[in-house]
């Protein structure tokens, strides 16, 4: 099956850039333990967990084209809209300054304490360490897991260009980790945030439209006016809601 | 028993944060589905425009607060 950059892009494109907020979490996580307990059983762990999402990609990918094409899209598309939805809501109220915003260098600070809390690591394996790196990468991996699988829903071919493009984060992140050895604060986290939400909001709607019986007009183009529309109810709704939040804050002063 | 609940409010909490948000999507997307034949070229429209609505008041409905 040979698919355009036309179709292959968009998941690709989305996959990259959800997956880079998330290794950027887990990154943040592992370096606050290795830095603390040692590297070795962190990395273990760390790597443990990518290879168990390796396998399940491998597995619930092709399993996808096992069920009809329309019930596919209909849950996919349901779970990636209020997957899409979540991220949205929650990068506008922190636009909005209602919700404060993500800070890599407080999660690792809060990581690292809890770490030396932990005391002093054993001389042979270190189950802390494994543990703590093994469930980070495992609950974020789980995430781009799913947001994989979820923008490839519209075709079996498209599952290679949004692996792609969650593969190149996790390569890009990974080398960054490794040469500065400290967490990515200055990573935009909420802008990245923001348009991964209206990315799969825009997917998500598309998906579930089909799925329910939705004649689009432009076929897959939709998905472009979709995204376009979310990204602009969205920057809409942020001085809406800086100006509601202010105005809450006055009427309870 | 601990681990398995663990986990389900992890995968859970990647879906829902207002529950609000979550079920009122759901439902328009139900509305939409029962009345798509109906609504015909308008259902897409349709369907972004009450998403859209949904989030608006669900991120004003929290900034409120």
């Amino acid at each position: 099956m040979t698919i355009d950059l036309a179709h292959a892009g968009p998941p690709a494109l989305a996959a990259f850039l959800a997956s880079t907020v998330e290794f950027v979490e887990a990154l943040t996580v592992v370096l606050a333990v290795g830095g603390v307990r040692g590297w070795r059983d962190t990395l273990f762990g760390a790597a443990v967990a990518v290879l168990v999402l390796a396998l399940l990609t491998a597995v619930l990918g092709p399993a996808l084209t096992l069920i009809p094409l329309r019930m596919a899209q209909v849950i996919v598309g349901v779970l990636l809209l209020l997957f899409g939805l979540r991220w949205l809501r929650k990068a506008v109220l922190r636009a909005a300054g209602v919700l404060a915003l993500h800070d890599e260098t407080a999660a690792y600070a809060k990581e690292r304490e809890l770490m030396l809390k932990l005391g002093a690591r054993a001389s042979g394996f270190d189950a802390v360490a494994f543990g703590a790196a093994f469930q980070i990468c495992m609950l974020e991996g789980t995430e781009v897991v799913f947001i994989v699988i979820a923008v490839s829903a519209g075709g079996a071919g498209l599952i290679l260009p949004a692996s792609v493009g969650a593969l190149a984060a996790f390569l890009i992140v990974t080398a960054l980790g490794f040469v500065l050895h400290r967490p990515m604060a200055r990573v935009p986290e909420n802008t990245l945030k923001f348009i991964v939400g209206v990315i799969l909001s825009g997917f998500g709607a598309f998906w579930v439209g089909e799925g329910v019986g939705v004649d689009w007009a432009g076929a897959d183009l939709a998905i472009l006016g979709l995204v376009g529309g979310f990204a602009v109810v969205s920057l809409a709704a942020v001085p809406i809601c800086k100006l509601r939040a202010a105005r809450a804050a006055e009427a309870r002063a | 028993m601990a681990w398995i609940v663990g986990v389900a409010k992890e995968i859970w909490g990647l879906f829902v944060d207002d529950i609000g948000l979550a079920v009122a999507s759901l439902v328009w997307v139900a509305l939409i589905w029962l009345g798509a034949r109906w609504l015909g070229e308008a259902a897409g429209p349709a369907l972004f425009a009450g998403l859209a609505l949904i989030l608006l008041t669900s991120a004003l409905r929290r900034a409120g607060q």
